[in-house]
């Protein structure tokens, strides 16, 4: 059996324990609920007269920063506190696999939140002619964003057997990522620090890449952006349960 | 069967694992025996692949644990201590996701899950959440993932440990009937058990193995021809005897 079967079999095992436990449930619901309250509430997409998702796609880093440790802090933590990562790590699989099955299924049900969203698209596509494209991009940026918060969220879990830890752990640096290149942040900074310090700083942040994906522009810089912070966090993550499984 | 060469493990400053080195054959049950703390987890933690170890290295069927763990592994039915297991999924469940895991395909799968689940008594509780079982059921739906592949070696850590004397006996008749196909480890600190089970016993202390012989010929190392006296004067200080 090849490698990666072993490792498809995971990542469905994963998946399915998500919808096992409310906690998928109540994750679909709080995620629809936060984006469609900021999008149409908060974000003010009625007084604005303009059929488009700038609003919509706005809110995103800011409901991940909840959401995504929220749906990633199990997976490692549980797996040490319960002790099934000694059954997990003794079957016929390697770590790199079980890190990506993990990885991939916990992606999937963030993906299947955000296409959840479809009914805002639909609003937007009857009340006037939006720009298409645009959407997709927006989509495409913001399931790229999800995916390197998730990322975080897994590095976290893999650190401590408690959940809560991870999903604080997994805020604060996600926080730092979104943060990192915020103007009025970024602002704040160059008032004291070195140029040199907050330019590289601020090229960690996720908001620049993120926006440019939300004005419909996908350049090859900003996926690279997303897909680095993932290589990096599942290196991390690699290394932390290779050298912390057994404690 | 599996060979076990030179193991060594430290936890930073702590020696826990001192040059342990054994072979397991075929039809062979090799009990483990040791005071809490001495290095019986640890050690088998190395054998299964879970741990790496400081030195040395651990032969399954062949198969070297460090340079070809996979191949290794796919020889291996391991039952860690407190019989871990997923317990949001039902017996049924869980077990299909073993047999997928071990390579077992579509119906196949289904067969062997069923299967295992009749030989391990679990075929009451199939549809029944993990966490909702007793801790006999648990242990026993963890023995039924280590033994569904059917593998060559079995590596058990402490498989009675929590039970009541009747499942005890349970779980002890199944290790016997499967006995003469495999290499059986399994640790323990109940002397009786090794009495029960064991071909052979290995007693280890502060990391190292302070004898290793027929659970009759540990017993003729002391007059009193008992396990037990030979387990205190082996795993206790001079000061203490």
């Amino acid at each position: 059996m090849g490698l990666w079967t072993a490792a498809g079999i995971i990542l469905r095992r994963e998946l399915k324990s998500y919808f096992q436990s409310p906690i998928a449930y109540v994750f679909l619901v709080g995620f629809l609920l936060l984006v469609g309250f900021l999008t149409f509430m908060v974000g003010g997409f009625f007084e604005m007269g303009q059929a488009d998702l700038r609003f919509f796609f706005f809110w995103h880093p800011w409901v991940y920063l909840l959401l995504v440790p929220a749906a990633s802090m199990r997976l490692w933590a549980e797996e040490r506190k319960s002790g099934t990562i000694e059954l997990l790590l003794t079957l016929p699989v390697t770590l790199p696999q079980t890190i990506v099955a993990k990885f991939l299924a916990a992606w999937l049900f963030l993906i299947l939140a955000l296409v959840l969203t479809g009914p805002i698209v639909l609003t937007v596509l009857y009340l006037g002619n939006p720009d298409v494209g645009v959407i997709v991009a927006g989509y495409i940026g913001s399931a790229l964003l999800a995916g390197a918060y998730l990322s975080v969220g897994l590095f976290a879990s893999a650190l401590t057997r408690n959940q809560v830890i991870s999903f604080v752990v997994a805020l604060l640096i996600c926080l730092f990522l979104l943060l990192a290149g915020w103007p009025p942040v970024v602002s704040m900074f160059t008032r004291w620090a070195p140029d040199w310090l907050v330019r590289t700083v601020a090229a960690f942040g996720v908001m620049p890449y993120f926006e440019s994906a939300t004005r419909g522009v996908l350049d090859i810089r900003d996926m690279a952006y997303f897909v680095s912070v993932m290589i990096v966090m599942l290196l991390a993550t690699h290394w932390t349960v290779e050298n912390r499984k057994g404690s | 069967m599996l060979e076990v060469r030179n193991l060594e493990k430290w936890f930073g400053p702590i020696h826990a694992v001192r040059s342990v080195s054994f072979q397991c054959a075929k039809g062979e049950v090799l009990g483990f025996l040791g005071p809490n703390g001495a290095g019986k987890s640890t050690t088998m933690r190395m054998i299964t692949g879970f741990l790496p170890p400081s030195d040395g290295t651990a032969l399954l069927g062949g198969y070297d644990i460090r340079e070809a763990p996979v191949e290794a592994k796919r020889r291996l039915g391991y039952l860690p201590e407190n019989a871990p297991a997923y317990e949001d999924m039902t017996v049924e469940e869980f077990l299909l996701f073993i047999a997928e895991m071990r390579g077992f395909r579509g119906r196949r799968a289904r067969e062997r899950a069923g299967e295992t689940m009749k030989r391990c008594f679990l075929d009451k509780v199939r549809h029944q959440p993990i966490e909702t079982l007793s801790k006999g059921y648990k242990q026993r739906v963890c023995f039924a993932q280590a033994v569904l592949h059917d593998p060559p070696i079995l590596i058990m850590d402490e498989p009675t440990d929590g039970l009541d004397p009747n499942q005890k006996r349970t779980v002890r008749q199944m290790i016997r009937d499967m006995a003469a196909e495999k290499a059986i480890v399994l640790s323990t600190h109940i002397l009786e058990e090794v009495e029960a089970v064991c071909t052979r016993a290995i007693i280890i202390h502060e990391g190292r193995i302070v004898a290793d012989g027929t659970p009759e010929a540990l017993k003729a190392r002391h007059p009193s021809g008992r396990l037990d006296e030979v387990f205190r004067i082996l795993t206790v200080g001079d000061e203490a005897q």
